[in-house]
């Protein structure tokens, strides 16, 4: 039964990859939403079976085949269903239908081919990441971790004639293959040290082991692992792909680049709670990376103009959130957060999808303004979900959030506490802002001046340039090329007075029930003390296997002080947005102008990209050109293969001399050979 | 009864007779002809020592050696035939084309 859960979207795949081309858009979409409600409901048959079982014995396994033995080594093909996985694959097909819904709408303007192309990817993303989650050993997770990596890359660079979709494709497989060598090291260490991989088998040998005092090998696994994690959820120093895959379909940035893929590092720090556990040094490293690229990101996100880039930046530093949960062992609160994340940031990037695809495909903030009362749907479910993440009581977003800086200050990190909530701040000021500039004020019609030009957002004159080209190649070729971007040409010119429409009914549906997620999502770990169970995480527990000690310990009057002041954090970001972005916008620019150098230093992402190009990029790439190519391949290999080519070549030159073609020399030389060798032979 | 040495050196004389033909004439039916020298030679050689051994296999050789002799001449002669139909000439050195 396990199995259905990653089969079913991997059928749909199959089916939109063979015969999507030939068949009409309904079909198409229709194969791929029922292939994900089916895992959806699979799913929350397995769950409720699972719930149905001992708290302490909750785990379902199916153990489909044998896929390697090999000596010592033997890796299964086994799922296993236990509270944490189960968690995911909720999220997972849940959001992950809800997507596919939404996209139905979305990409309508694709033609039929790409229309099955775009399902088919979904679907195989989906399959691949179920396969992730349920994996139960390193292996198969391996797999699935490899999988969704492709999937990334193939949705990202979906509209792969665009330079820029394309290059940030490449871009993030390659910064993710970085990760994956070290998961792949992280493996093999596991293997070595404990000679299994799979997961319960490593929990169960490391259990009794005291934790490691300082830098030893259980340090080593878990951080190399970690080094995994950091690729795939987009952490310093591997966060750089994931703003740029904003390039893909807006709907695959929901899925994959917020509330699912870019979740599975965290799954894997959670999935392997006991062995973290046992590395305080690695634990630390976790906390303290989480905790930087949760505020680098949240100020990187601060003066950002393109919707999706804000949101992408709010996604990694929210990723940053859990993986500060997970280093200070708050394995719960992590996943928590994980699963409200998912909510409201889908919500999110579903809604700035359903702006930009009323917009014609304009993603700069500074262009948009007054969509309030044009796109009221829109609004306020995005509304909703900006409070939500902003961390207002009440919301999903509260509860976990503020689950996580409590835990982090129990655990004695106030360092990282303060810089949570310092974090926590900008999040509630950039997510306003962003509501503020594209949803309230007056709709800029011309192109506003950018300030820094070389800094000038390209994306929407990308769209203009290959609208551009399309239509020049559609008129030369009756082949049909498909659009830069879902844009319909009714929809009118940027910022025009053209009537907007608001989101179509799918997208309507997906984005209504996200936002009631967002709101009530966050009660399942309503904490005791606000009359709640905390079910959430004593569901979880036995997952991790990992029992927090200071939980009996927390104060409650600490943990409601705690609670207060990060609801007022989220409350004074809100404000300040507000004040800057809706009633003052002046004060804003003269602020921006005081603040010249660092503003520009935000505006440039603290030039990681630049650094990493001019550090890494640049001189892999001298020595690649000038040492390995010029010198190693042209000169050594190419000169040896050459080299051996000439001297045969010069060496026969000469020998075919002895071919004269006179038949008397011919036998002559036979002659003369059987006098030698009788004369050999018969000498005394 | 003539000694083996006696055959074996007039069969020595017509190889080596036969052998200086392929060389020193240059006129192709000759050098067959040489060949054919050289090859009852031989053929002299093997029934020399088939008498002296008292075996029939030196005979039965021969036999051999003549049949294939025979093939040869009517295949060489057929080349030459050909040859001198496209040169006009029974020389082997003007049919030095095929070389490199």
């Amino acid at each position: 039964m396990l199995l259905l859960i990653p089969l079913l979207p991997l059928l749909g795949f199959l089916v939109n990859a063979s015969f999507g081309r030939r068949v009409s858009k309904a079909a198409a979409g229709a194969v791929a939403c029922g292939a994900m409600i089916g895992s959806f409901a699979v799913s929350l048959l397995s769950v409720v079976r699972l719930v149905r079982l001992e708290p302490e014995a909750r785990a379902i396994v199916n153990q489909v085949f044998t896929w390697i033995a090999s000596g010592d080594f033997r890796a299964d093909f086994t799922l296993r269903l236990d509270p944490l996985s189960a968690v995911m694959i909720l999220v997972i097909t849940g959001i992950g239908s809800l997507i596919h819904i939404y996209s139905t709408a979305y990409m309508h303007e694709e033609v039929d081919s790409e229309y099955a192309r775009y399902f088919s990817y979904l679907n195989l993303f989906a399959a691949f990441m179920l396969v992730l989650v349920l994996g139960a050993n390193f292996l198969i997770m391996f797999v699935g971790w490899e999988g969704v990596g492709l999937c990334s890359y193939l949705l990202i660079g979906f509209w792969f004639q665009k330079k820029s979709a394309s290059d940030a494709g490449k871009k993030a497989f390659i910064v993710n293959r970085i990760g994956d060598w070290g998961f792949v090291l992280g493996l093999l260490l596991a293997f070595v040290r404990f000679g299994t991989i799979d997961f319960q088998d490593i929990a169960g040998a490391v259990a009794p082991m005291a934790p490691e005092a300082g830098f030893g090998t259980i340090s080593a696994i878990t951080l190399l692992l970690f080094v995994g994690a950091t690729g795939k959820s987009a952490q310093i120093p591997l966060y750089v792909w994931l703003p740029d895959a904003m390039e893909g379909p807006t709907p695959v940035s929901a899925l994959i680049h917020a509330a699912t893929m870019v979740t599975a590092g965290v799954y894997m720090i959670g999935r392997n709670a006991v062995l973290f556990s046992h590395a305080p040094t690695t634990l630390l490293v976790v906390a303290v990376i989480g905790t930087v690229t949760a505020l680098m990101a949240g100020t990187i996100g601060l003066v950002q103009n393109d919707i999706k880039r804000v949101l992408a930046y709010s996604t990694v530093s929210q990723l940053g959130y859990m993986f500060l949960a997970m280093g200070v062992g708050a394995y719960a609160a992590g996943i928590f957060h994980l699963y409200t994340h998912a909510f409201f940031k889908a919500l999110l990037f579903l809604g700035s999808g359903a702006v930009i695809h009323a917009l014609a495909g304009e993603q700069d903030l500074r262009r948009m303004g007054g969509l309030r009362s044009e796109l009221p749907i829109t609004y306020w479910t995005f509304l909703i979900g900006s409070i939500a993440i902003a961390g207002v009581p009440g919301l999903a977003g509260f509860f976990s959030k503020d689950e996580i800086l409590f835990r982090t200050f129990a655990s004695g990190h106030t360092i990282l506490w303060v810089v949570g909530l310092l974090t926590s701040l900008l999040t509630a000021i950039y997510m306003f802002r962003l509501v503020f500039l594209a949803f309230h004020g007056t709709r800029a019609p011309q192109p506003v001046k950018p300030a820094h030009p070389e800094e000038e957002e390209p994306a929407a004159h990308h769209v203009a340039g290959d609208d551009a080209a399309a239509g020049t190649q559609a008129s030369q070729s009756p082949v049909p090329t498909h659009q830069a971007h879902p844009a319909h040409p009714s929809h009118g010119a940027h910022g025009g007075s053209a009537h907007l429409h608001d989101a179509p009914p799918a997208m309507a549906l997906a984005l209504i029930v996200l936002a009631v997620g967002s709101v009530v999502a966050g009660y399942v770990g309503l904490p005791g003390i606000l009359g709640g169970g905390d079910w959430f995480a004593r569901f979880l527990e036995p997952a991790f296997g990992v029992h927090p000690a200071e939980e009996a310990v927390a104060e409650h009057g600490l943990e409601l002080t705690l609670m207060l002041v990060s609801s007022l954090v989220a409350v004074a970001g809100i404000g300040i947005a507000a004040y800057f972005f809706l009633k003052n916008r002046h004060a804003a620019d003269r602020l921006a102008d005081q603040f010249a150098g660092p503003r520009r230093l935000l505006e440039n992402k603290y030039y990681v990209d630049e650094i990493y190009d001019a550090a890494i990029v640049q001189p892999i790439r001298i020595t690649s050109e000038s040492g390995l190519w010029r010198v190693v391949d042209a000169r050594i290999i190419d000169g040896a293969v050459n080299g051996v080519a000439e001297v045969v070549g010069g060496a026969s030159d000469r020998l075919r001399r002895i071919q004269t073609g006179s038949v008397r020399a011919y036998a002559a030389s036979l002659f003369l050979g059987v006098v030698l060798i009788l004369g050999y032979y018969l000498w005394p | 009864m003539i000694p083996l040495n006696y055959y074996l050196i007039l069969s020595a004389v017509l190889f080596a007779i036969g052998t200086a033909g392929v060389f020193v004439r240059r006129n192709l039916i000759t050098i067959l002809l040489s060949i054919e020298i050289m090859l009852n030679a031989v053929n002299l050689t093997f029934v020399a020592f088939g008498r002296a051994l008292g075996s029939a296999d030196g005979q039965i050789i021969v036999f051999f050696v003549m049949t294939v002799a025979a093939a040869e001449a009517a295949v060489g002669l057929a080349i030459v035939i050909a040859l001198f139909r496209h040169r006009e000439s029974l020389n082997p050195e003007s049919f030095a084309s095929l070389k490199w």
